[in-house]
C-alpha cells in the first residue's frame, strides 16, 4: 500500500463510469432487516449524499461497503468490477477509505503513528522509516490544504483537526473513494465550512465522496447527488437542485412527518426550578457553563438550543448534582445547591439522560430492577431499608402497559429492548416519581418515529398537569414545537432568548452559531437533528 | 455498550436455566479429563488416582475435615465476592485475615471474660482489624485513584512484614512448648468456639464456626438481593455512570464495600483459631485469601454456588493427602483446581454469549409483528 | 460578547502541561540523588548503601523484577493485563532448572524457561483474547495453575535426582561471570577509604563492572531491544495500537487478535526468563516458592515506570536496590535511607513551593520530610521485618503520590471482540 495517494486527476474517459454501484444489497440481523434491496450508483468525482433518519440503515450500509460487515444478498461493484470485501483491509486495497463518525484514532499515539498504522513505510524491512512517512504526510497535507502536523499527539488536537487527520489517513492509503459517516455531527459551524472546503478540494482532484448525513441543509449545500434511505431501503435518488429541505424530510420519514407542536400555554406563575449564576468548570479551570440564570415555572417547557458541546451536558449534570458547580439552584423555593444527587431526585427532579446506556439503564439487569434505579429510596420500590420486589415489579408492569414498552416481560434484560422501548421505559420511570421538574436531555434521540411521537405526547400531558421541563435537544423542530420559551446556549453562556411562537429553525440555527440578523449560513439549518452519541 | 465479561461472570447477570448448571459441571468434567491426561503422561494411572481420592475423601474423619476447611474457604470466598459484586478486586483478603487473626489471637489470649463475651470480643477485634486494613486500599482508591489490585497485593506483603514483627517474643509471641515454634498466648477455654459431633464414625468434631458461616451466607444473600444498600452496590458494579446518575455516592460505596469485604476477611482465620489451634503461631495457614478468589469465581458470587465450590476445593485438598503415600505427587490436585477455575469461567462466558443472543432473538421475534420498522444494527 | 474573543472549539481537550523528562533533568536528578546518598552514608556511616557489593546485588535482584516488568509491558501495551506473570515466572524457575540440568548447559535452561513462560502466556491469551474472560481473573487462575504444575513436576522430576528433592533441584551449572579487568582492586581500595562521593562512585562502578553474569547482560539488553521493537518498528506500532484503540487498528486492517496473542506469549516468555534467572543465576538451584511474589513486584515496577521500558528499568532497579539493602546490614542501611527520603521530600517541598506555587502541597511534603527525619533521628535501626516490605511500601507511596500522572494504555484490560467498531 505504498502507491502515491494523489496521482493527479482521473482520465476523462472513465469519468462517466460509476465509482461505486450497489445492487440489491440486503443485510439481516437476528430479528431485523437492517438493509433491504439497496440500490445506489455513485459517480466518480461526485459528492454523493446518503440521507435518512436515525435507524434507517445508513451505518449498516456503510459498514458493508467498507468490509466491516458482509451483505447477505446483493452485489457491490467498484469501478465497474464486482468485489467481495471480507475485511476493511480489502476495501482499503480497492481504494475505499472511511472516515468514521466516532474517530478511529488512538489518543496516546502521534498523528504520524495514527496515519501510518497498518501501512508503515519501512527501512530494511524492520524499522519504520519515519522520515519518509513524515515527508509523505506533509505532501498530502499540503496538496489538499489539510494542515496536519505529524508529530503532535492526537489527544492535543481539536475535533476539526482530528477529522482532518482521519481524512489524511485514508488518503495516505491511496483511497480514491471516501466515505464520511456523519462528519459534521461533532463540528462547530466554522469547522463545517472548513470541512466542506476540503471536500470540494478533494473532488476537484477527481476523488469520490460518499457523505452520510441527516442534516438536510448541509446535504443540499455540498452534495452533487442525493440518495434517500428509509426503513432500510433506498426510496429515492434526487439532484439537490430539484428538491427542498422539506421535500427531502418527507422522503426521509414517509408521509407522516411527526409534529411536536404543543397547543395552548399551561405556564403558571409558580417557579419550580430557579438557577442563578451557575458556573461549571472543567478540571483545568476553564468554564464549561458560565454565569447561567433562568427560571422554569410549573407547566412550562424551557428549551435550551445550542450546537452540541456548548455546555449543555455540563449544565444538566450540575443541576442533577453530578458535577460540582458554583451558583444557586432552588427547587420549589428550597436551596438545593449543596444537596447530593439522590436528595435532589427525592426532592422531585426527574432525569432523562442524554446517553441512556451510560446514565439511564443497567443494561444487563431486568426491567424491574431498572425501574428501581434512581428511585431506590421511594415507594413502591422499597420499604424502609428493604427492596420491595413485589411493589417494584407491579409498578414496572404498569409502566410497560401505560407507556407501551414493547417487551415480552419485565424479567427481560434492558439490553434486549430496542432503543425506543428503552427510552419509553426511562420516560415512564421518571414520570412515576411524581417529579416537579423534569430534565429531559435529547429525549427522542435515536428512537424510532412511533416512540418519538409517544414520548412527545407524554411530555405534553405532564406539562399540562403542571410539570416543569428543562428540554435540551439538537432537534430544532422538537425544541420549537414543545417549548414555551427558548434560550440559546453558546460557549457555556445563555446568549439569546427566543420566542418559540415566531421563530424558524433557520433563525434559531443562526442564533446558535452566534451570527445575528443575517441570512443563516447554509451549514446550519432546519433539520439539524443530530445522531451523535456522546463519545 | 455491552456489559463486561466481569459483570456476567460475577453474577451481576443471571445465567438462567439448565445451562447455567450444566456449564460448570461440564467444565469440571473437562478439568478431570485434562488432569487425567497429565497423570497418564507422567506415568500415573488416572482412574485409580481418582478412586483413591474418592475413597479417602468419603471416610468419616476426612468428611469432617473437609467441612471444617470448607468453612474457612467459604468465608474467604464471601469476602472476595463482596468486592467482586461491585467490580472491586480485593486481592488483599490474604493479608487482611492474617493480620486480623494474629491480633485477635493476641487479644483473645490476654483476656479473661465469661465464655460468650470472650468469643464475641475476639471476633469483633478480628472484624475490626480486617476492616481497617482493607480500608487503606479503599481510601487509596477513593482519594488517590490507586488501583485496588496493586495496592492490596502490596498491602499483603506489608501485612506479612508487620505480622512477622508483631509475632516475636519481644511483642505478642511466646514459645510454644515442646517445639521451636512461637505463637501468641493460647486462648483459654472461655474464648474457644465449641465444636459439635455431626458425622458418625469419627471423634473429630465439626467446627462450631460452620454455623457462623451459614449465617454469613444468608446475610450476604439478603444484603445483596433484598436491601437498598445491596441494590446500590450491585448497580455500581454494573454501571458506575448509571449509579452516579441515580444518586449513588460511588466513592462512599467503594470505601464501604472495601471495609465490609475486609471485615468479613477478618473472620477467615477464626474457624481455625477458635476451633482448633487457639493460638496464632508461625505455622498458621496462609494463602487462604487466594483460594477465596478462586472459589468466589467458581461460585459466581452466589452464596450457594460458593458453598459448593468451597466443598469441592476442600475435598480436593483434604483427600489429596492420600496420594503422596501412594507415590503420586499430591500437587496434581492444584493442577486440577487451576484447570477447574479456568474452564469454569470460560464455560460461564460461552453460556452467557449463547444466552444473550438467544434472548435478543426471542425479543425481536416476539415483537416483529409490532415493530415492522427495521432497526439499525443489533439492538442495544 | 463578541465571537472573536473565544475560539469556538467546543470539546477542546484540556491542554494539561505534560511533564516531559528530558535527559538533562533526569541526569541532574540522578546526580542529586547520588549526592544525597553520599551525604547520608557519610553522616550515618552506613557504608553499605553505596558499596560495590550492594550495587552488584541490587543489579542481580533487579533483573528478575525487570524481566517480569518487561513481560507486563509487552502484554499491557497490547491491552492485556497480565497478573499471571507470577505464575509464568514460577513455571520459568522449574523449566530453567530442568533445561539446564537435562542438557548440561545453563543456556538450555534459559531457553526452556522462555518456552515454559510463553506457554503460560499462550494460555492467558487463549482465555482472555479468544474467550474474552476478564484479564485479572484469568491471571489469578493461571497463578494457581502455574504453581500446581511446577510443584507437581518438581516432585516428579527432581526427587529422583542426586542432590535434589521434592522442593528443590540439584545444583545447576552456572553461567559465566565476567568482569572489566584491571579495575576491580583499585576500585575496592578507593571504596574502602570511605571518602565523600569518590568512594560512592567507586562502589557503583565496582558493582556494575565486576563479576557480572552474562545472563544479566543479556537480560539488560532486552530493555533497549523491547524499546526498539515496540516504538521503532511497524510490528511494535501495531501492537501498541491494539492497546490504545483496538477498533482503530481493526479498521485499518490490523489483525488485533494476532498481535494480542503474540504480545501475551512474548510477555509470558519474558516472565519465564525472569524465573529461569532466579533459578540459574540468583539461587543456582530450583527451590519451591523462590519467586516470592516478584511477578507482582514486576507489575508494580512497570506501573512505576509509567508503562515505558526506561521507566520500568528504573523501577526494577529501585526494588532491586531496596531488596539488596536487606541483605547488606539491612537495619542500618534502610535507616540511612530514611535520611535520603527526608532530604528528597524536603527538596520536593521546595520544588512545589518555588516552581509550582502549591503552598498547601508543599506544606504537606515539608511536614512529611520533618516526620521522616524525626523517625531517622529518634531510632538507630529499622527492624528487619520492616525492611522486608520496603519495596512494597515504596510502590504504594509512589502510586499514591503519582497515580494521576501515570498514563496506562487506553484500552488496557478492556475486553475486545472483533467487529465491535461502530
Amino acid at each position: 500500500m505504498e502507491e502515491a495517494a494523489i496521482s493527479t486527476s482521473t482520465s476523462s474517459a472513465t469519468a462517466t463510469e460509476p465509482a461505486v454501484e450497489l445492487e440489491g444489497i440486503t443485510k439481516r440481523f437476528p430479528g431485523v432487516v437492517a438493509n433491504r434491496d439497496i440500490r445506489l450508483s455513485v459517480r466518480r468525482g461526485h459528492v454523493h449524499a446518503i440521507v435518512g433518519e436515525n435507524g434507517a440503515g445508513k451505518s449498516t450500509l456503510m459498514k458493508i461497503l467498507y468490509g466491516m460487515q458482509r451483505p447477505d444478498e446483493g452485489e457491490i461493484r467498484v469501478n465497474g468490477s464486482p468485489v467481495g470485501f471480507r475485511t476493511p483491509g480489502d476495501a482499503i486495497a480497492a481504494g475505499i477509505g472511511m472516515v468514521h463518525q466516532h474517530f478511529m484514532l488512538a489518543d496516546n499515539l502521534t498523528v504520524l503513528e495514527n496515519i501510518i498504522l497498518g501501512s508503515e513505510p519501512r527501512r530494511r524491512g524492520v524499522g519504520i522509516d519515519f522520515a519518509k512517512a513524515r515527508r509523505r504526510i506533509k505532501e498530502i497535507s499540503d496538496a489538499y490544504g489539510l494542515g496536519v502536523t505529524p508529530d503532535t499527539l492526537v489527544e492535543d488536537l481539536g475535533v476539526g483537526a482530528r477529522q482532518r487527520v482521519e481524512i489524511l489517513k485514508v488518503l495516505y492509503r491511496g483511497a480514491r473513494i471516501l466515505i464520511l459517516d456523519e462528519p459534521t455531527a461533532v463540528l462547530v459551524p466554522q469547522e463545517v465550512d472548513e470541512l466542506f472546503d476540503n471536500l470540494r478540494g478533494l473532488v476537484r482532484e477527481g476523488l469520490t465522496i460518499i457523505f452520510i448525513s441527516h442534516k438536510l441543509d448541509e446535504v443540499l449545500s455540498v452534495a452533487d447527488a442525493i440518495t434517500v434511505i428509509r426503513r432500510g431501503t433506498t426510496v429515492a435518488s434526487v439532484a439537490p437542485k430539484d428538491v427542498t429541505a422539506r421535500q427531502l424530510a418527507e422522503l426521509m420519514v414517509g408521509s407522516e412527518l411527526p409534529s411536536p407542536e404543543t397547543r395552548e400555554s399551561t405556564v403558571t406563575a409558580d417557579v419550580a426550578l430557579a438557577v442563578r449564576n451557575l458556573t461549571v468548570r472543567h478540571p483545568d479551570g476553564r468554564a464549561a457553563v458560565e454565569d447561567v440564570s433562568f427560571d422554569i415555572h410549573k407547566g412550562e417547557v424551557l428549551g435550551i438550543a445550542g450546537v452540541e458541546g456548548n455546555g449543555q451536558a455540563e449544565l444538566v449534570e450540575a443541576i442533577m448534582g453530578m458535577r460540582p458547580a458554583e451558583g444557586v439552584i432552588t427547587l420549589g423555593g428550597a436551596d438545593v445547591s449543596a444537596w447530593p444527587t439522590l436528595r435532589r431526585r427525592e426532592g422531585g427532579i426527574g432525569y432523562i439522560p442524554e446517553d441512556r446506556h451510560r446514565h439511564g439503564l443497567l443494561l444487563e439487569a431486568p426491567l424491574w430492577e431498572n425501574r428501581i434505579l434512581g428511585h431506590q429510596t421511594r415507594k413502591p420500590n422499597v420499604k424502609g431499608p428493604w427492596i420491595d420486589r413485589a411493589g417494584a415489579r407491579a409498578d414496572t408492569q404498569r409502566i410497560v402497559d401505560e407507556y407501551d414498552v414493547r417487551t415480552p416481560g419485565i424479567d427481560v434484560d434492558a439490553a434486549a429492548l430496542s432503543g425506543g422501548n428503552q427510552q419509553k421505559l426511562i420516560v415512564g420511570r421518571e414520570m412515576s416519581g411524581d417529579p416537579v421538574v423534569l430534565i429531559a436531555s435529547h429525549p427522542t434521540r435515536g428512537v424510532d418515529v412511533g416512540a418519538q411521537a409517544a414520548i412527545w405526547d407524554h411530555l405534553r400531558t405532564a406539562r399540562a398537569a403542571g410539570l416543569a421541563v428543562l428540554l435540551i435537544s439538537a432537534d430544532l423542530d422538537e425544541l420549537i414545537g414543545l417549548s414555551d420559551s427558548l434560550k440559546v446556549i453558546l460557549r457555556g453562556r445563555m446568549v439569546a432568548d427566543v420566542d418559540p411562537g415566531d421563530v424558524t429553525p433557520e433563525r434559531l440555527g443562526s442564533a446558535m452559531t452566534g451570527a445575528r440578523d443575517h441570512t443563516p449560513t447554509e451549514q446550519l439549518g432546519s433539520a439539524a437533528t443530530d445522531a451523535g452519541e456522546e463519545a | 455498550m455491552s456489559s463486561s465479561f466481569t459483570d456476567r461472570l460475577l453474577g451481576r447477570v443471571r445465567l438462567g436455566g439448565l445451562l447455567g448448571l450444566a456449564a460448570p459441571l461440564l467444565a469440571i468434567v473437562f478439568a478431570g479429563l485434562v488432569t487425567s491426561v497429565i497423570l497418564e503422561l507422567t506415568g500415573n494411572p488416572p482412574l485409580e488416582t481418582m478412586e483413591l481420592l474418592a475413597d479417602y475423601g468419603t471416610q468419616p474423619r476426612t468428611i469432617v475435615m473437609i467441612i471444617n476447611l470448607a468453612t474457612t474457604y467459604y468465608i474467604s470466598a464471601l469476602a472476595v465476592a463482596i468486592g467482586f459484586r461491585m467490580n472491586l478486586f480485593n486481592i488483599g483478603v490474604d493479608g487482611q485475615y492474617r493480620l486480623a487473626a494474629l491480633i485477635a489471637a493476641a487479644v483473645g489470649g490476654a483476656l479473661v471474660l465469661p465464655a460468650p463475651l470472650h468469643v464475641g470480643v475476639t471476633i469483633l477485634v478480628a472484624v475490626a482489624v480486617g476492616g481497617v486494613w482493607a480500608s487503606i486500599a479503599g481510601l487509596l482508591k477513593v482519594t488517590r485513584g490507586v488501583s485496588e489490585v496493586i495496592s492490596t497485593i502490596m498491602l499483603n506483603a506489608i501485612a506479612t512484614g508487620v505480622g512477622a514483627w508483631l509475632l516475636t517474643t519481644d511483642r505478642l509471641a511466646v514459645a510454644v512448648s515442646g517445639s521451636n515454634n512461637i505463637g501468641t498466648k493460647p486462648i483459654p477455654p472461655s474464648g474457644q468456639f465449641p465444636g459439635f459431633d455431626l458425622i458418625p464414625g469419627t471423634k473429630t468434631q465439626v467446627f462450631g464456626f460452620v454455623l457462623v458461616a451459614v449465617v454469613l451466607g444468608i446475610g450476604y444473600h439478603v444484603l445483596f438481593n433484598r436491601t437498598r444498600f445491596g441494590f446500590d452496590l450491585r448497580a455500581t458494579g454494573r454501571s458506575e455512570s448509571a449509579a452516579v446518575a441515580s444518586g449513588v455516592n460511588v466513592k462512599k460505596m467503594v470505601l464501604l464495600t472495601m471495609i465490609i469485604s475486609g471485615a468479613v476477611a477478618g473472620l477467615v482465620g477464626m474457624p481455625q483459631l477458635l476451633g482448633a489451634s487457639y493460638s496464632y503461631s508461625l505455622d498458621f495457614p496462609t494463602g487462604l485469601g487466594f483460594t477465596g478468589i478462586a472459589i468466589a469465581l467458581l461460585g459466581r458470587n452466589n452464596p450457594a454456588g460458593i458453598a459448593i465450590g468451597a466443598l469441592l476445593w476442600s475435598f480436593l485438598d483434604n483427600s489429596s493427602d492420600i496420594l503422596d503415600l501412594e507415590g503420586i505427587p499430591k500437587e496434581i490436585v492444584i493442577i486440577m483446581q487451576g484447570t477447574i477455575v479456568l474452564s469454569v469461567i470460560v464455560a460461564y462466558e460461552l453460556v452467557h454469549r449463547y444466552r444473550l443472543a438467544a434472548e435478543q432473538r426471542r425479543v425481536s421475534r416476539q415483537l416483529s409483528a409490532d415493530a415492522s420498522a427495521p432497526v439499525e444494527g443489533a439492538v442495544a | 460578547m463578541t465571537v472573536s474573543e473565544i475560539s469556538a472549539a467546543p470539546p477542546a481537550p484540556p491542554r494539561v502541561r505534560r511533564f516531559r523528562l528530558s535527559w538533562q533533568v533526569l541526569l541532574l536528578g540522578l546526580l542529586a540523588l547520588f549526592v544525597m546518598m553520599s551525604i547520608a552514608r557519610v553522616v550515618t556511616g552506613a557504608n553499605d548503601i553505596t558499596s560495590g557489593g550492594t550495587i552488584g546485588a541490587a543489579v542481580g535482584l533487579a533483573v528478575p523484577i525487570g524481566l517480569a516488568a518487561l513481560g507486563g509491558l509487552w502484554s499491557e501495551r497490547a491491552g492485556v493485563v497480565n497478573i499471571g506473570l507470577e505464575g509464568m515466572m514460577i513455571i520459568g524457575t522449574w523449566c530453567g532448572a530442568w533445561g539446564a540440568l537435562t542438557f548440561g548447559t545453563p543456556w538450555a535452561g534459559v531457553i526452556a524457561g522462555t518456552i515454559g513462560g510463553a506457554l503460560g502466556g499462550l494460555l492467558h491469551a487463549l482465555v482472555t483474547v479468544t474467550f474474552g474472560v476478564d484479564h485479572i481473573i484469568s491471571g489469578v487462575a493461571i497463578n494457581i495453575l502455574g504453581l500446581g504444575v511446577t510443584q507437581y513436576l518438581a516432585k516428579l522430576v527432581f526427587t529422583g535426582m542426586k542432590g535434589g528433592g521434592e522442593t528443590q533441584s540439584p545444583r545447576i551449572p552456572p553461567v559465566t561471570d565476567v568482569s572489566v579487568p584491571g579495575i576491580g582492586v583499585p576500585l575496592r581500595d578507593l571504596e574502602n577509604t570511605h571518602l565523600f562521593l569518590l568512594s560512592d562512585v567507586a562502589g557503583v562502578l565496582r558493582g556494575v563492572t565486576q563479576n557480572v553474569s552474562l545472563f544479566t547482560i543479556v537480560a539488560i539488553l532486552l530493555v533497549p531491544l523491547s524499546f526498539y521493537v515496540l516504538w521503532r518498528t511497524a510490528f511494535g506500532l501495531r501492537l501498541r495500537s491494539c492497546g490504545e484503540r483496538p477498533v482503530a487498528a481493526e479498521s485499518l486492517g490490523v489483525n488485533v487478535y494476532y498481535y494480542k496473542y503474540l504480545a501475551v506469549v512474548i510477555s509470558g516468555g519474558l516472565a519465564g526468563i525472569g524465573g529461569a534467572f532466579l533459578a540459574i543465576v540468583a539461587a543456582g538451584i530450583y527451590r519451591e516458592g523462590q519467586t516470592g511474589g516478584r511477578g507482582f513486584i514486576g507489575l508494580a515496577a512497570m506501573i512505576f515506570g509509567n508503562w515505558r521500558p526506561g521507566g520500568l528499568a528504573g523501577g526494577a532497579l529501585l526494588f532491586g536496590y531496596t531488596d539488596a539493602l536487606q541483605l547488606r546490614q539491612g537495619g542500618t542501611s534502610v535507616h540511612a535511607l530514611l535520611l535520603v527520603v527526608a532530604m528528597l521530600l524536603a527538596a520536593f517541598a521546595v520544588y512545589q513551593l518555588v516552581q509550582q506555587r502549591r503552598n498547601r502541597a508543599a506544606l504537606i511534603s515539608g511536614v512529611f520530610a520533618v516526620l521522616v527525619f524525626a523517625v531517622f533521628a529518634l531510632t538507630d535501626t529499622v527492624a528487619e521485618q520492616f525492611t522486608s516490605f520496603t519495596p512494597h511500601l515504596t510502590t504504594l507511596l509512589v502510586l499514591s503520590l503519582a497515580s494521576q500522572r501515570l498514563r496506562m494504555p487506553a484500552a488496557d484490560g478492556a475486553p475486545y471482540r472483533k467487529g465491535q467498531a461502530k
